[in-house]
């Protein structure tokens, strides 16, 4: 193995414990916001109401939306790995593919939400 | 059943094989391998199994025993044998020579894969290196050093189970000592052999080789000790 795939391998680990630190913040913010709000009963104009043209929200969610888009993909290449016969190369392309998509969709719904409100 | 009797059954063959079943009388303070010891020498001599000390020292004697690695000569079958029935595997994750023997090669070729060997720097005409036995790095050290080879948590880890190029906690444990002696010079060489997925950072820390070492260490815990290092080391820029 050559020192240069040591350390993509090395900083690919560090990302995945970063994103899961990050992660744990977000997640624990976005279940207690969601356990808050839905006492006064969850709808689709409530959550608008707070999110949108909100740009501490916008922001929040980016950084949501960007940590999954790390930190999924480099454990579903270790489970890939792990768990099928698929090669390198191949499972490289498919949890970049799926980076990209995760990326995408969250960046994508982070921005709808912020569009959808504020004056 | 009687209880003076056990049903021992064994693999026998090799990666093609098949179990065969035997009635083994049944003993006070009788250890596994005594059960495997009687039937080689009273029923069926073409059995093949491998042992030494008979007495939890050299480690030689483990195998698979009703589906947990043990090292049979210290495992009794008063705790081990559920309705006084006994089934004996090869050790998992190396392959089968025949019946309960296995090659050990794969497991200690990853040891000097992991660079396990010591590397002094010092001469003969140098002083001797003065270490506190409180130094953190000595405990640190010390904490894994009785680690005997027996090869218990090899058969025990899953992921070499999944990935047969993980060098695995015994392999990983050692180069984790010799990290923390410091007489030793190839630190940078060791981190760069265990470094990446095939290495330290392949390690899920399920732990199953801390619940199974029959020297009660902790492999997990020493190859989180190089996640940690080789981390350092690539953000400092020292493997390259």
């Amino acid at each position: 193995m050559t020192a240069s795939a040591l350390r993509t391998e090395t900083w690919l680990w560090f990302a995945q414990r970063i994103s899961a630190l990050v992660l744990a913040v977000c997640v624990i913010v976005h279940i207690a916001t969601l356990i808050f709000a839905v006492q006064g009963g969850l709808s689709a104009e409530e959550i608008i109401d707070r999110i949108g043209g909100n740009a501490l929200w916008l922001g929040f969610y980016l950084v949501f939306a960007i940590s999954v888009a790390v930190h999924a993909p480099i454990g579903l290449k270790t489970i890939l790995r792990e768990m099928t016969p698929l090669t390198t190369e191949r499972i490289n392309l498919l949890v970049s593919l799926f980076a990209i998509l995760v990326f995408v969709l969250g960046v994508r719904a982070a921005f709808g939400f912020y569009g959808l409100g504020g004056e | 059943m009687a209880n003076d009797h056990i049903t021992v059954s064994i693999w026998r063959g090799d990666a093609d094989g098949d179990y065969q079943t035997y009635q083994v009388p049944r003993l006070e303070s009788q250890t596994v391998l005594d059960v495997v010891t009687y039937i080689q020498r009273e029923i069926d001599p073409t059995l093949s199994y491998r042992f030494a000390c008979r007495v939890g020292v050299c480690g030689s004697c483990a195998m698979t025993v009703n589906g947990k690695a043990r090292w049979t000569c210290r495992t009794h079958v008063s705790r081990v044998a559920e309705q006084g029935e006994l089934t004996l595997d090869p050790l998992r994750n190396m392959p089968v020579v025949k019946d309960l023997v296995v090659d050990m090669a794969v497991f200690f070729d990853k040891w000097a894969k992991a660079k396990g060997a010591f590397e002094g720097g010092a001469t003969r005409d140098d002083a001797l290196a003065a270490i506190s036995p409180e130094d953190p790095k000595r405990q640190q050290a010390s904490a894994g050093i009785e680690c005997i080879g027996c090869g218990v948590c090899h058969a025990t880890c899953d992921v070499i189970d999944w990935n047969a190029d993980y060098l695995g906690p015994a392999a990983l444990n050692r180069a984790w000592t010799l990290i923390n002696d410091v007489r030793d010079v190839s630190r940078i060489e060791r981190l760069q052999a265990v470094a990446g997925d095939n290495g330290c950072l392949g390690c899920h820390s399920q732990q199953g080789c801390v619940e199974r070492c029959p020297k009660f260490l902790n492999p997990t815990a020493s190859i989180a000790g190089l996640k940690r290092e080789t981390v350092k080391a690539v953000l400092k820029g020292e493997l390259s």
